[in-house]
């Protein structure tokens, strides 16, 4: 008999019947695809993207200069170099990161003491040349003028886990 | 002139054949269209990483880790997070366990899924990667959620996790363990009695129990040819030995098996996931000990003890002593494991990587002698290459 069934199902091709049914079923069902540049993908509070150099509610910077990131980075992506500012606060004089050596691993975000360099949300950052992807200080302070209130909210949202 | 006698000729599989699976290239002698003999030739994605690892401390080793098998990135940390800690002799808390457990059978299924379906676009069934891309997409939420990346994780440390989950976030995966075995189905309806994907398959590069075990095999596709042999079972690590799941074993060792082993697995996998959920207990998701792991953010804001241990830790790193140990897991794609030398400093002396891939990959020529070129795929599919993890 099961010699009989398998005769029969080879010659009425039922097993590409079904997954043809199954197919055509699919085809009723929503689309899961979003329309890119203008629908996105939910991020976690969570989301290592582009970094961002933080600054405190008065405008003063946060970065101290304390080079633990720089210790950290296993990429050794980021170069820092420092000096007393006019008013005697140590302060960067020079805060590179080059965003093609980077891995996205966290691990400065970590280590920031005072949450002065985070990865923020924003992963949108392409470039056309290599050279666009070096970021110095100005560039990771305007990044995080630009990224201030999502960044905050994150990090509130995320002050319980950290 | 006399005229030659042509009786084989060597052809270039590969390294840009779309059915390579990355930068595998592959000379094969051919007679006719029948395979003679196959030469996999490798380290077109070399990257150094052991070497690299010797200069890098223990915390800046780890997300290296990500990037070898880079379809299953959390359970090769795990090895090296296992292996840390048994130099170092510490215990992880529990919580951060079953995470560890929860998040290696998610990378199974990463894996697995990936495979399973690139294997039979291969074969020319493109709709089963284009529905099961889609709830992988849903697992890399998961990943994302947990640690901020989709891939490259960096989540599990020497000692614990970096974070513990967020809420809500154990309800969203089981609500998916709930609905993924009816997407499996699915793909079972069109793959496994399709007698297209079958004449593809079946018989197709068969490996006895004894060649298996020979070549050093592991994973499904020693399962395959019939070896109960999981490290998950033999060995427990974290909290394995208490969840209940079986080894689905294969009859014939050959592409066919791989994969129906391969589908079971993951049913396996929404087992272990589901009892991990349920038995996840409360509490830290990082050992205590400030000397390895770096305070909460609080405490290194208040106290001086803490932002001392805060800055060793994110400069110097922790000191393991001198020792040696071998330590493996089950990644998805067999025995993964890292032979670890510490000389008491804060870097690794030595850091051997045992990847299953290569190991399968050297057996290339055993897997294809006398078949036809058109097998290739079906066996390069089945055997589970990324080259990540192959040239290191």
């Amino acid at each position: 008999m099961a010699f009989l069934d398998r005769i029969a199902s080879a010659f009425l091709l039922s097993e590409i019947r079904s997954g043809m049914a199954l197919t055509l079923r699919y085809m009723f069902k929503p689309k899961v695809t979003i329309n890119y540049p203008f629908e996105k993908g939910p991020l976690s509070p969570r989301f290592r993207g582009e970094h961002v150099l933080r600054r405190y509610a008065n405008g003063e910077e946060r970065c101290i200069a304390c080079k633990l990131c720089e210790a950290i980075c296993p990429a050794q992506a980021i170069t820092i170099e420092a000096a007393p500012r006019a008013d005697g606060s140590r302060r960067t004089t020079r805060y590179d990161l080059d965003l093609t050596k980077c891995i996205f691993c966290g691990l400065c975000q970590e280590a920031c003491p005072v949450d002065a360099i985070v990865e923020g949300p924003n992963f949108e950052y392409a470039t056309e040349t290599r050279e666009e992807m070096m970021y110095d200080k100005a560039h990771l302070l305007a990044n995080g003028d630009r990224w201030e209130t999502e960044i905050a909210m994150r990090l509130e949202i995320e002050a319980p886990y950290r | 002139m006399a005229e030659a006698q042509l009786n084989t000729y060597s052809l270039n599989f590969g390294p840009q054949h779309p059915a390579a699976h990355g930068v595998l290239r592959l000379v094969v002698e051919l007679s006719g269209e029948t395979i003679e003999r196959a030469d996999p030739h490798i380290g077109l994605l070399h990257r150094g990483t052991e070497k690299l690892i010797e200069n890098k401390t223990y915390a800046q080793a780890l997300p290296y880790f990500d990037r070898l098998d880079y379809c299953a990135p959390m359970a090769e940390e795990h090895v090296f997070a296992l292996a840390t800690e048994k130099l170092l002799g510490i215990d992880v808390p529990r919580r951060a366990q079953f995470i560890r457990v929860l998040y290696a059978e998610i990378s199974r299924l990463l894996s697995h899924i990936l495979n399973v379906t690139s294997a039979a676009l291969d074969l020319g069934a493109m709709t089963p990667l284009l529905w099961l891309f889609e709830e992988r997409e849903i697992l890399m939420e998961f990943y994302e959620r947990v640690c901020g990346a989709r891939m490259h994780a960096n989540y599990f440390r020497p000692g614990g996790v970096v974070y513990d989950m967020p809420a809500g976030l154990a309800e969203d995966i089981g609500k998916w363990v709930d609905r993924f075995p009816s997407m499996l189905d699915d793909m079972e309806t069109l793959l496994t009695e399709n007698r297209i994907f079958k004449q593809r398959t079946v018989d197709i590069g068969i490996v006895s129990r004894e060649q298996a075990l020979d070549h050093g095999f592991a994973g499904p596709v020693l399962r395959a040819s019939g070896v109960p042999w999981d490290l998950r079972k033999a060995q427990p690590y974290d909290v394995y030995g208490e969840m209940d799941f079986d080894i689905p074993i294969g009859k014939h060792g050959d592409c066919y098996d791989r994969y129906l082993v391969r589908v079971e697995e993951m049913r396996q996998s929404l087992r272990i996931i589901r009892q991990c959920l349920d038995k996840m207990p409360e509490g830290p998701v990082r050992v205590q000990d400030r000397k390895i792991m770096a305070p909460p953010r609080a405490e290194m804001k208040k106290s001086m003890e803490g932002l001392i241990h805060h800055f060793k830790l994110f400069s110097e790193g922790f000191h393991v002593p001198a020792g040696e140990t071998y330590c493996a897991v089950e990644a998805p794609k067999g025995e993964f494991a890292v032979y670890l030398i510490a000389d008491g400093t804060n870097k690794p002396y030595r850091c051997k990587i045992r990847s299953p891939g290569y190991v399968h990959l050297s057996a290339m020529d055993m897997l294809t002698r006398g078949h036809m070129l058109a097998d290739i795929p079906a066996v390069i599919g089945s055997i589970d290459i990324v080259f990540g993890e192959i040239d290191r």
